[in-house]
Formats: structure tokens, C-alpha cells, sequence
């Protein structure tokens, strides 16, 4: 017999060894992949795009923390919806109405689903989709890129005191969306690439959401057949549209306007909110990217990915349930039972 | 443990966990000295356990029959050291229980000598003939499940099996016990791989070997035999690649269907340990009574492969292997990614122990479990394309019924989603629990 240099032995289920993925790791990695895209945004609308996105990250992070289950704001999560709301917004933003979105997203859009892992939709569009209804103008004052006499200078009430403050003017742009939509007006593709246009604050530099989601699906910490598939889908409606009639526009404007890209790269492919199987994450970016073109072309808004992606986060039971993987050794999908 | 192990290969299904099988890969089998005392339980492969005929204070001899088969499901037990028996009762068994095991004290000094027997030669006998000898010899698959090998051997009567499959896949990290078998012993494993082909009147062997034992697809590709259809396919390395219908999907390119038998295809599997123990059979008429073995892993030692007598202690082999380190925290029977941990030095080495596989602190603290955020990564590990995300949910709420709809029976347990879930939740535990569960109100309906 040897002598046991054991204090105890542990008995745990097999497997024994687990793989280095982790939950936590995967959502602080995003919230890193974020930081460029809120220093580009900086760089476009000056310090008031920090502020905006700031407001709306303490929001969902309090929230989480008041309301949330144990220690969950440590997984990061609720800094990504919080920094994504933000990224929706436009920078003249008040930062009461970026924190109370944040607020609503995680209290109303997770917290009462049961927190992480439960909540149907996207918790950032979900607030951004209540900061629409409840202020329908603050939203849509979109400051112009370069507006501003100096860089530092705020591009709207940032620190404005909730529902007393007068609304102020700021020197204010159309979105190129809009441009199109209701003065039928393109913008110079090249600066819808880089970012140099109006909008929200991530809607801007298409090219830096691509290298950031990019390094993300390297990772394998976003699945590409979303993004992917979204991508896909409106280049080719698009294509198909523009070809029908010139006067609708061309896949690449489709593309790098707006918030689709955001959209495609970081909302649409939260985990949580789109389905399991690899086939309904092709389908579920099929839905959003039809969407998005019928919402822009037909629909009374120049913009539709928020929508889009809210309506598909709506289908993703109905999408599993379709689309449930063939079971080795039989001939049909197994019978789904949720 | 490298987050490269994953990342850009786009495999279908499976996992690439880290091998670990440098420590004891090219460490040649020994020998360990004999146990003072041997424990053998009646129980040690799937099927009825042996029935005792011997009495405590009995002296038996290395070989002697201490329980025979008990039906034709049924594999007998014999003695794996000279000596007296001296106590016959409850043991810790390794999958977790108590169990009827025979305790011989080993004399101190025998030779270890067997009783002469008479060894037949397998060419004169028939294939009915060769089964009772395997059956008497004791033969389980050793690969860790035991089924009893001669009734592999022994079809029904309407299914024909034309291609015999030997498992050399070893995909468990850590264990190199088929490895060594196939690089020290290739001749073994043709003769019994001769032996099969004849018994079962099949057409061909295909013995499948996983890429990294390149020393072991030598061994064998040179002691081939001319006269019978006898191949070496190399494996791609992934796990769990020798699971029986992951290898036979490999060689065959067919599914076994969902709650058939791979005979059912023609083709039947067995691992090369086993193989070159029914050789063993033939070759010395010595029973089963001791099986090769790794232990290996960091807490261990000398990390070695070993010749072990049945029945011999976990803690006996470990001090064969120098001991446990200081930070030793976990030992486990059979391979980190399907072995049972042990709660005591004194379970037994049975015919189906592969390997012992001792971890340390590092690898055995869990880490704090998340809600699935339903990433997806379950059901791209999941070899027989389960979902185990949903699974996992079902198997929360107590849904069993809904769980064998989804085909909880065609799980594995080889534990790929738990290995790859980034909220580590226990997915293989709870389907572990719920295949138990479904069973017993299977056999009791309601």
C-alpha cells in the first residue's frame, strides 16, 4: 500500500476535462470588440458619443446589478447591451433618455425573462425599440459628422435635466438612408465605408464593424452564418431590385448604410436571441435580411434592422423547433419537443 | 489546453481536447511486481456476473475458476495470483457500488505458476468450439465497456458479419494501453484478428488506428498477413473517433441505425486488446487474468503502461508507479472524458479498466456554471447530432419522455458537450441521470 499524500479525493461526473470556452470570456471579448467602434464614434461625433454611450452602459449595468441574479453583471453581458444601445443612439442624445433605454432593455428585455440565457429578444433593441416610441424626436435628431466648430464641442443636450430641459439646436444632417428615402439622395460610398456620414454612433464606419466582427468570428465567439447570411440576403434582394427598377438602391448602399452592418455583425448574432441550429441561424439571417430591405424600400421608415431583428428574434422558437438537427442513424430530424 | 485546439478547423462533429499521450506513448509495457493481496469482483463485464464456486479459505492457483459464466450472456472470473481466499464479500466496485468480490491473500514468493492444461490447437476446431474456448478463457472487450467477447463471435443465425473492425482508435486522452499492445504485440493482434475472421466466416478485418500512433499503423502494416484480407486505415484524430459507430462510419461510410446493433450492417467491432487476448487464449491456455493498463496523468508519478493482475488495488498499481504527487486530487478509471473517479485506493483493477488517469488541482476545480446562452457549440460536438442544449433543458424540468423524442437513447455519454459548453454546465451529467431515469419507467410503466 502507498501512503495517500491524499487529503481527499474528488468525484466528479466525467468528462473530467473541460474545454478553455467560456462564457464570461466570450461576452467580455465583445464588450473589447465594442471599444474601437465607441472610439471611432468618438472620433466622428466628439466627446458627446462617449457621453451617450456611457449613460446608456450604466443604465443596463445598474440595473443588472440592482435586479439582476447574483453576480451578473461579472459576465459581461449587460456592458454589451448597455455599449450596443449606445451605439444605436445619436449623439446629441440626453444621457437621461441613453441610461432610462439601458434601464428598460435589461430590466424589462432580460431581467424578467429570467436574466441571462431566457430573455426572447435582444435586450438593446428592445430599449432602443422603447426610446423610439417614447421619444421619437430626440432619436431622430441626427447630428452631422464635422458639424460642430470644435471637436470637443457637444453635438446636442447631452446633459440635458429629464422631461424639464428645452430641447436646444445642434447644427443636425439627414442619414443617408433618409437622404434616399425621402429626397432621394445617395451618398458618396466611399464615406458610407469609413464611417464619415451622419447617423447613430455605430452606424457610421461600416469598415471598422467588419474588422472587429471579423476577429470575433475568428475567435468563434460570434457565429459568421449570421452575418453572413444577412449580408447575403440583402445584397442579392437588393441587387435584384436595383436591376428591376434603378431607381431603388444598389446592393452596396444597402449594405454599409444605416445599421446594418451593427446590426448583422453584434445584434443579430447574440447567442441567446438566435437559434441553436446551425440551419435556423441561416434561415433566421435570411428572415432579417428580407426584412430590412422590404422595412427600407416599402416601409415608413428609412431604417428597419431594429425591427427586423426584433421581429426574427420573435421566430427563433418556431425556427429550432423547424429545424432540429437529423439524429445519427435515422432518416428524419428528431422530433423536436420545444 | 490551448484555445488553438479548436479554432479553425472546421470539423463536422467531435472534439479536439489535448492528448496528453506523450508521457507514457513510447514507455514499453512492464510488468509490476504482485499485489499482497488481489480483490476480484464477480462482476466485470455487461451481462450476468459470474456465479461463485469457490469458499472462503479455498488456496486456489494463478488461472483457477473462482465464478463461472452464469448463461450464454455471461463471462466466468478466474484467479489472477496463487494464494488463499480469505475473505468473500462487499467490495467497492469501480463503477461506483458494492459488489460480491473474492479477496486472495497472494503468497509471498510463488512462482505464479499456473495448473498445466491441456492447450488446443484453434485450427482444429470449429467456430462453436472457439467460442466455448473464448467464453472459458473469460475474454471481454477490454476497451472498457466488457461486453463478453464470444457472443460477438457467435451472431444470430440470420445476420452474417463481413467486416470485422478492430477499435485501435484509443481516442481518450492520456491512454496509451492499445497503443502499446499493437506496437508490442502486432503478431497477437493478427493471430486473434485470424482467429475472428475464421470463427465468424466474415471476408475482411479493417483495423482503424488514429493518425497519432504512427509507430503502431507500422507495426501492424508489417506483420500483415498475405493469405486473408487484413487492412490498416489511418483515423483522423478527433474524439470520440473509437466510438463503435464513429469507427464504423469511418470505415464503412454507414450509420448504424438508431437503436440497432452494428451487426445489422454486417459488421461487428472489437477492440485490439481484445483481440490479442483471445490470441492469448490459444497461445498459453492462461485465462483472463490480467490486462494491460496506463497510468498516467499528473499526479502520478512515473506515469507507465503495465502488465496487472485482476483484482489488484488502485493503490497497490499506483505505488508500482511511484506514488501520487503531492497535489494529486482526482483518480479516475478508464479516460478523462468517460471514466469513473474513484472514491477509494482499495476498487480493484477490473478487465475493463483501461487506464488510471490521476489529475491534479488545476484540472479537476470547476468553473462557476452559467445559464446556456445557447451558442450552439453542443450540437456541433455532438457526434450522433443530438441537441443537447435542448436536452439539458428538458433534463431540468424532469421531461424524460420528451427527452426520448428527441432520442436521449442514441446519446453516448461521451461527454463532447460538456467539454465544449462555454457555461460548463454538466450536459452529459444530467443525460446520464435522465437515461437511468427513462429506463426505469421504461421497464415499470406507469
Amino acid at each position: 500500500m502507498i501512503t495517500s499524500p491524499l487529503r481527499r479525493l474528488v468525484i466528479a461526473a466525467s468528462p473530467h476535462l473541460r474545454g478553455p470556452a467560456s462564457t464570461p470570456v466570450i461576452m467580455w471579448n465583445v464588450v473589447g470588440s465594442l471599444v474601437p467602434i465607441v472610439a471611432a464614434a468618438t472620433y466622428f461625433f466628439g466627446p458627446s458619443a462617449l457621453l451617450v454611450v456611457f449613460a446608456a452602459t450604466l443604465g443596463a449595468v445598474v440595473t443588472e446589478h440592482v435586479f439582476g441574479k447574483g453576480t451578473s453583471i461579472s459576465d459581461g453581458s449587460a456592458a454589451i447591451t448597455g455599449m450596443l444601445l449606445g451605439l444605436t443612439l445619436p449623439a446629441g442624445m440626453p444621457m437621461w433618455m441613453a441610461f432610462i433605454g439601458g434601464a428598460f432593455g435589461i430590466g424589462f428585455g432580460k431581467v424578467l425573462f429570467g436574466g441571462l440565457g431566457y430573455n426572447v429578444f435582444n435586450p438593446a433593441l428592445f430599449g432602443r425599440a422603447f426610446l423610439q416610441a417614447a421619444f421619437p424626436v430626440a432619436i431622430t435628431t441626427w447630428p452631422a459628422v464635422g458639424g460642430a466648430t470644435k471637436w470637443w464641442s457637444l453635438r446636442g443636450d447631452n446633459f440635458a435635466l429629464p422631461l424639464i430641459s428645452a430641447h436646444t439646436d445642434a447644427i443636425t444632417a439627414a442619414t443617408p438612408l433618409g437622404l434616399m428615402k425621402f429626397e432621394s439622395k445617395g451618398t458618396a460610398l466611399f464615406n458610407l465605408f469609413v464611417g464619415n456620414t451622419g447617423g447613430s454612433l455605430g452606424e457610421t464606419s461600416a469598415v471598422l464593424i467588419l474588422l472587429c466582427g471579423g476577429y470575433l468570428a475568428w475567435r468563434q465567439f460570434l457565429n459568421w452564418r449570421i452575418p453572413l447570411s444577412i449580408v447575403a440576403t440583402v445584397a442579392l434582394f437588393a441587387t435584384m431590385l436595383h436591376v428591376a427598377n434603378a431607381k431603388y438602391p444598389t446592393a452596396p448602399f444597402m449594405l454599409f448604410s444605416g445599421g446594418l452592418m451593427l446590426g448583422a455583425m453584434f445584434m443579430a448574432t447574440d447567442m441567446v436571441t438566435s437559434p441553436v441550429t446551425n440551419a435556423g441561424k441561416w434561415l433566421f439571417g435570411l428572415g432579417i435580411g428580407v426584412l430590412v430591405v422590404v422595412i427600407r424600400v416599402w416601409g415608413g421608415l428609412p431604417e428597419g434592422v431594429m425591427y427586423a431583428i426584433l421581429l426574427m428574434n420573435a421566430l427563433v422558437p418556431f425556427i429550432n423547433k423547424a429545424t432540429q438537427p437529423r439524429v445519427f442513424g435515422t432518416r428524419h430530424a428528431m422530433e423536436a419537443a420545444r | 489546453m490551448s484555445i488553438l485546439s479548436l479554432r479553425g478547423r472546421a470539423f463536422r462533429h467531435g472534439v479536439h481536447p489535448p492528448e496528453f499521450k506523450e508521457l507514457t506513448a513510447s514507455r514499453p509495457i512492464r510488468r509490476m511486481p504482485y499485489p499482497s493481496e488481489v480483490v476480484i469482483p464477480l462482476r466485470q463485464h455487461a451481462g450476468k456476473p459470474a456465479r461463485l464456486v469457490v469458499r472462503e479459505g479455498d488456496r486456489v492457483l494463478r488461472g483457477d475458476v473462482l465464478g463461472v459464466a452464469d448463461g450464454f450472456v455471461s463471462a466466468p472470473v478466474h484467479a489472477s495470483a496463487s494464494g488463499r481466499i480469505v475473505e468473500i464479500g462487499l467490495w467497492p466496485h469501480p463503477d461506483g457500488t458494492m459488489d460480491t468480490a473474492v479477496r486472495i491473500e497472494v503468497e509471498p514468493f510463488s512462482p505464479q505458476v499456473p495448473r498445466p492444461r491441456l492447450v488446443p490447437r484453434w485450427e482444429d476446431l470449429g467456430a462453436e468450439q472457439i467460442v466455448e474456448a473464448v467464453q472459458q478463457g473469460g475474454v471481454v472487450g477490454l476497451g472498457g465497456a466488457a461486453f463478453p467477447t464470444h457472443v460477438k463471435l457467435a451472431p444470430p443465425r440470420d445476420v452474417h458479419v463481413e467486416t470485422i473492425i478492430l477499435n485501435g482508435a484509443e481516442c481518450e486522452p492520456y491512454l496509451t494501453t492499445d497503443h502499446r499492445i499493437m506496437v508490442e504485440y502486432p503478431e497477437r493482434v493478427q493471430l486473434g484478428a485470424r482467429i475472428m475472421l475464421r470463427t465468424l466466416g466474415a471476408r475482411r478485418v479493417v483495423i482503424g488506428i488514429e493518425k497519432n500512433k504512427p509507430d503502431a499503423i507500422d507495426a501492424l502494416e508489417r506483420t500483415l498477413p498475405a493469405d486473408i484480407d487484413v487492412s490498416v486505415l489511418p483515423l483522423t484524430v478527433k474524439y470520440p473517433q473509437g466510438a463503435e459507430k464513429m469507427l464504423i462510419h469511418a470505415v464503412t461510410g454507414r450509420e448504424v441505425p438508431s437503436g440497432k446493433l452494428p451487426v445489422s450492417l454486417g459488421v461487428m467491432v472489437q477492440n485490439v486488446g481484445s483481440a490479442a487476448s483471445i490470441a492469448e487464449i490459444f497461445e498459453t491456455g492462461l485465462p483472463l487474468v490480467e490486462r494491460i493498463v496506463t497510468v498516467s496523468g499528473p499526479g502520478v508519478r512515473e506515469p507507465s503502461n503495465l502488465i496487472v493482475p485482476v483484482g489488484t488495488k488502485v493503490g497497490d498499481l499506483l505505488a508500482a508507479c511511484g506514488g501520487l504527487t503531492d497535489d494529486a486530487e482526482e483518480i479516475i478509471f478508464g479516460g478523462p472524458m468517460m471514466g469513473v473517479a474513484q472514491s477509494s485506493l482499495d476498487v480493484p483493477i477490473v478487465k475493463g479498466t483501461t487506464g488510471v488517469v490521476v489529475l491534479t488541482a488545476p484540472q479537476v476545480n470547476p468553473a462557476d456554471a452559467y445559464p446556456c446562452i445557447r451558442c450552439g457549440r453542443c450540437l456541433d460536438a455532438c457526434p450522433v447530432f443530438l441537441n443537447p442544449s435542448a436536452l439539458a433543458e428538458l433534463a431540468r424540468a424532469s421531461r424524460y419522455e420528451e427527452m426520448d423524442a428527441m432520442h436521449l437513447m442514441d446519446c453516448m455519454l461521451c461527454g463532447s458537450c460538456s467539454y465544449v459548453c462555454p457555461s460548463k454546465i454538466p450536459l452529459s451529467q444530467l443525460f446520464q441521470a435522465s437515461k437511468s431515469a427513462l429506463r426505469r419507467r421504461k421497464a415499470v410503466p406507469a
